[in-house]
């Protein structure tokens, strides 16, 4: 087992050093700098001497070899570097929003869950009744519904919703609090797009836990346990579930990456100061340093979330043994 | 019943207007009121907090309120692009003396900077020096535009000087640009050129208190403000707002009260039609107008013949008609700012100008027989356009539809802004590529500089001696009288002896605020009129509005 804990670890660096390079190339694809865009972005007079001597500050104009390897060394002596944008360093413009997009993480996977294993195993129990077609179409319905669009329609139902109610239209809170500073402004901001991704999320995790659990429910232990006589639900709590769970863990895994790496638009339509929307901003904006330590930073947590995902494949199922 | 429904909008939207319009006038006459907090959604990020380096009204809008300027647009009459009043001079804005080559200005004595240190014209000279004349190495945004100016002394404490080489009729909207931030000569000599990126101390209506990067600023007010009697707010926020939809839902919903940038018309009707008599709209033209720029080193378009027809093709006064009703431009107009004194009527425009004629038919029929006798019937070339909706796709679109009504077959390529730019300012790949030219002050002569050749943001590539030798007089020209034969002549030059650059139409502000927030005037820039310290809450309106 731990010479399976140290193998993967050791996989990181190729996989790091792979995506660091893919997004360094990339991003030098793209024509025009940071400098245009902000010395001239807005349409105004533009010093061609104040564009150059911020593309030499900021190493713009310097070689792509030499580009790279401070790219890279920065990342080996973990000196993130500053953002081209802002001229604050990387680890402080991240750290400021990774606690949000952690929560929302947080929240929708917990969302997901909640829906997608009580629907997933309900709609399995009672395959081809109305039940199963209406769980059916509710999933289906949350995987063709952009978590976005989803998002601009619950804000719109707000809105409106509240000002027929109160004559007072509401809207959730636009600036972040953490939630031990203000846990009621924290909640009424973060409940809507946690929902709004959560939905979409826990449709494929239903989906998900309905056929594995058709699977498991032809086994022949679980005919066994019908046999002796077993109760239903115990059947499906004690003796299917678990086994049902393997595929589900492992597309909650992706998904809680997916959330960490930021809700690209999702954050944009709650205007959440996110990791998300600092994608955004960072490619829009040009600014390679921070976009490659964003890049670098949800490889990361992708390979690790995997990782946390395959231990624990063996903590659910018994018969599974790394070495 | 089909014909019912936009009448009955209309009448509902005028009625709103009109009642906006008499609320606002009733309101105008009470006492502003102190207290309370006013929040700003701003579409921008702040790259840093230095004006002089800065170009963005993402520093501007939650930045400059902590700052004051030497002089600024009048905030009790900022649709004026001629009226500049003192900030931290005293008296009136100073004449020229000795030819219209020295200003002296007297500077406010008991103005203190945030951290207590007394303001003198030290400072002063030390910020326009570092504007001016920064030492190399450190960035100065602005320093084209006083490159009049000779000499920068502080006779006293109380006096500052400015000695320019010639007379100009750009320095005195070039002082008051929005971005000319006071700093204390202190700070920049303890602390350095770049420390004003990273910190803030200036004599503004307030001070700071905190910004979280993309998220917010927050300031509160200045109880030593120069301006007595104000600011009326206790604080304000300016929060982060990218998206459009978002900034807009926010004043809908209570979370903001004001954007200062603009929105487009739709937008603004959406606001009045949900909330009514709670809601302000302010308008105004804007000192930002679209241009399409021909790549005059790709052929055919370094044929003067082939660039005339473009302009020939376009009607500008349907233009303005319908696109308003769509997209943030309106007016019509030649190269400089409509409502600015120096501009040229429309009259003379129509009179005299390519493409500006009301008989459209007339215009399209010599475009198609400049095209002709160029060999270019039937003319295709690709439009480059911005990414962006408000107003370059929407106006872009238009103006494929309006070649294509004199004979020319144009495809649109639209790239995000990054590459936009590259294609624009270092590639040069395009045929005929969409442009702006945006300005915060209006300056007509410094910002018709956009239309000269040697310009670093003239796109157009192309060289022309006579544009250049009227530029050189006209910076020169002292007087409004020197002044209006040579930009007529420049604006000739440009528009039809050249038709270097095509000019279509000036955009449009459009500033909806929840109407509660009493005091702020509109002013023809986005930049302008944004130290706050003229804007109050009305409290009572507020609470009837369920604003918390």
């Amino acid at each position: 087992m731990y010479t399976y804990i140290v193998k993967r670890m050791l996989m990181l660096f190729p996989t790091l050093f792979g995506a660091a390079v893919v997004v360094f190339l990339l991003l030098r694809l793209i024509p025009g700098d940071v400098c245009m865009l902000k010395f001239g972005g807005e349409g105004g007079y533009a010093d061609p001497e104040q564009i150059k001597q911020c593309q030499e500050l900021l190493g713009i104009s310097d070689p792509k070899i030499k580009q790279f390897y401070d790219y890279i060394s920065g990342f080996i002596t973990f000196d993130l570097g500053k953002s081209m944008w802002t001229q604050q360093d990387v680890t402080h413009e991240i750290a400021i929003r990774f606690p949000l997009s952690l929560q929302i993480a947080i929240m929708a996977t917990f969302v997901s869950v909640i829906i997608a294993v009580p629907l997933g195993v309900i709609s399995a129990a009672k395959q081809n009744t109305w039940v199963d077609y209406i769980v059916r179409t509710v999933s289906i319905a949350g995987i063709a519904m952009p978590s976005f669009w989803l998002g601009i329609v619950i804000i719109l139902g707000l809105l409106i919703g509240t000002q027929a109610w109160s004559g007072v239209p509401w809207m959730p809170p636009i600036f972040y609090k953490p939630i031990w500073v203000d846990p009621m402004h924290n909640l009424s901001q973060l409940i809507w797009p946690a929902l709004a991704t959560g939905y979409r999320y826990s449709s494929v995790a239903t989906r998900m836990t309905r056929s594995a659990m058709l699977d498991v429910l032809k086994e022949d232990y679980v005919r066994t346990a019908r046999a002796k006589g077993l109760i239903e639900k115990v059947i499906i709590n004690k003796h299917a579930l678990k086994n049902a769970m393997l595929p589900v863990v492992t597309v909650i895994g992706i998904e809680f990456a997916f959330l960490m790496g930021g809700l690209v638009v999702t954050e944009q339509v709650f205007n959440l100061n996110g990791v998300g929307k600092l994608f955004v901003e960072s490619v829009t904006q040009a600014d390679y340093t921070l976009t490659q330590s964003l890049v670098m930073l949800v490889v990361f947590i992708f390979v690790m979330v995997n990782f946390i995902v395959d231990l624990m494949y063996a903590w659910l199922d018994p018969r599974i043994r790394y070495s | 019943m089909k014909g019912i429904a936009p009448k009955l909008a209309v009448a509902v939207l005028g009625a709103t207007f009109s009642f906006g319009a008499i609320s606002a006038k009733a309101a105008s006459h009470a006492s502003p009121e102190y207290g309370g907090n006013l929040n700003i959604v701003v579409g921008s990020k702040i790259p840093s907090y230095d004006g002089h380096i800065e170009s963005t009204f993402g520093m501007i809008h939650p930045i400059r309120p902590f700052y004051s300027l030497l002089i600024r647009e009048n905030p009790d009459n900022p649709a004026s692009p001629t009226d500049f009043v003192c900030d931290l001079c005293v008296g009136s804005v100073p004449a020229g003396t000795e030819g219209g080559t020295k200003f002296t200005f007297k500077i406010r004595t008991g103005v203190k900077f945030h951290d207590g240190t007394p303001l003198t014209s030290a400072d002063i000279k030390a910020s326009f020096d570092k504007v001016v004349n920064p030492p190399k190495g450190i960035a100065s945004n602005r320093k084209a535009y006083f490159k009049m100016v000779e000499a920068i002394t502080t006779p006293d404490a109380e006096t500052l000087v400015f000695k320019l080489k010639h007379p100009s009729g750009t320095f005195i909207p070039a002082v008051a640009m929005p971005f000319n931030f006071i700093y204390s000569k202190k700070d920049l000599d303890a602390n350095g050129y770049t420390w004003h990126q990273k910190n803030i101390n200036g004599t503004g209506a307030f001070s700071f208190v905190e910004h979280v990067q993309g998220s917010h600023v927050h300031g509160k007010k200045n109880p030593n403000y120069h301006h007595k009697g104000r600011p009326y707010l206790d604080t304000y926020t300016a929060l982060a707002a990218p998206k459009m939809s978002v900034r807009l839902q926010a004043i809908r919903g209570g979370r903001a009260d004001i954007e200062f940038r603009g929105f487009p018309p739709k937008a603004r009707d959406d606001l009045v039609k949900a909330l009514g008599d709670k809601i302000k709209v302010q308008e105004s033209d804007w000192n930002c107008v679209l241009l399409a720029s021909p790549n005059h080193e790709v052929k055919p378009f370094d044929d003067p013949k082939v660039r005339r027809a473009l302009t020939l093709a376009v009607d500008r006064q349907s233009g303005s008609k319908y696109l308003s009703n769509i997209a943030i431009v309106k007016t019509p107009g030649g190269i400089v700012f409509p409502q600015h004194p120096l501009a040229t009527p429309m009259s003379e425009l129509k009179a005299n100008i390519a493409g500006y004629s009301d008989d459209v038919a007339a215009s399209r029929a010599q475009a198609k027989k400049l095209l002709k006798e160029a060999g270019q019937s039937g003319l295709k070339f690709t439009f480059l356009n911005r990414g962006v909706d408000q107003p370059y796709k929407i106006v872009g679109t238009w103006l494929l539809g309006q070649w294509k009504k004199a004979g020319m077959k144009v495809d649109q390529v639209v790239k995000p802004t990054t590459p936009f730019y590259a294609s624009l300012r270092k590639k040069g790949d395009f045929d005929v590529s969409v442009d702006f030219n945006c300005q915060s002050i209006v300056n007509p002569i410094a910002d018709v500089s956009k239309f000269l050749p040697s310009a670093g943001n003239n796109y157009a590539n192309f060289e022309d001696a006579k544009l250049e030798s009227l530029y050189s007089e006209l910076l020169k020209a002292g007087t409004t009288a020197e002044q209006t034969p040579l930009l007529r002549a420049y604006e000739k030059r440009v528009l039809n002896d050249l038709s270097s650059q095509v000019v279509t139409l000036w955009w449009y502000k459009i500033n909806p605020h929840r109407s509660y927030v009493k005091g702020w005037k509109i002013a023809p820039s986005h930049y302008l009129n944004q130290s706050l310290d003229n804007i109050w809450i009305d409290s009572a309106e507020k609470k009837r509005q369920g604003v918390e």
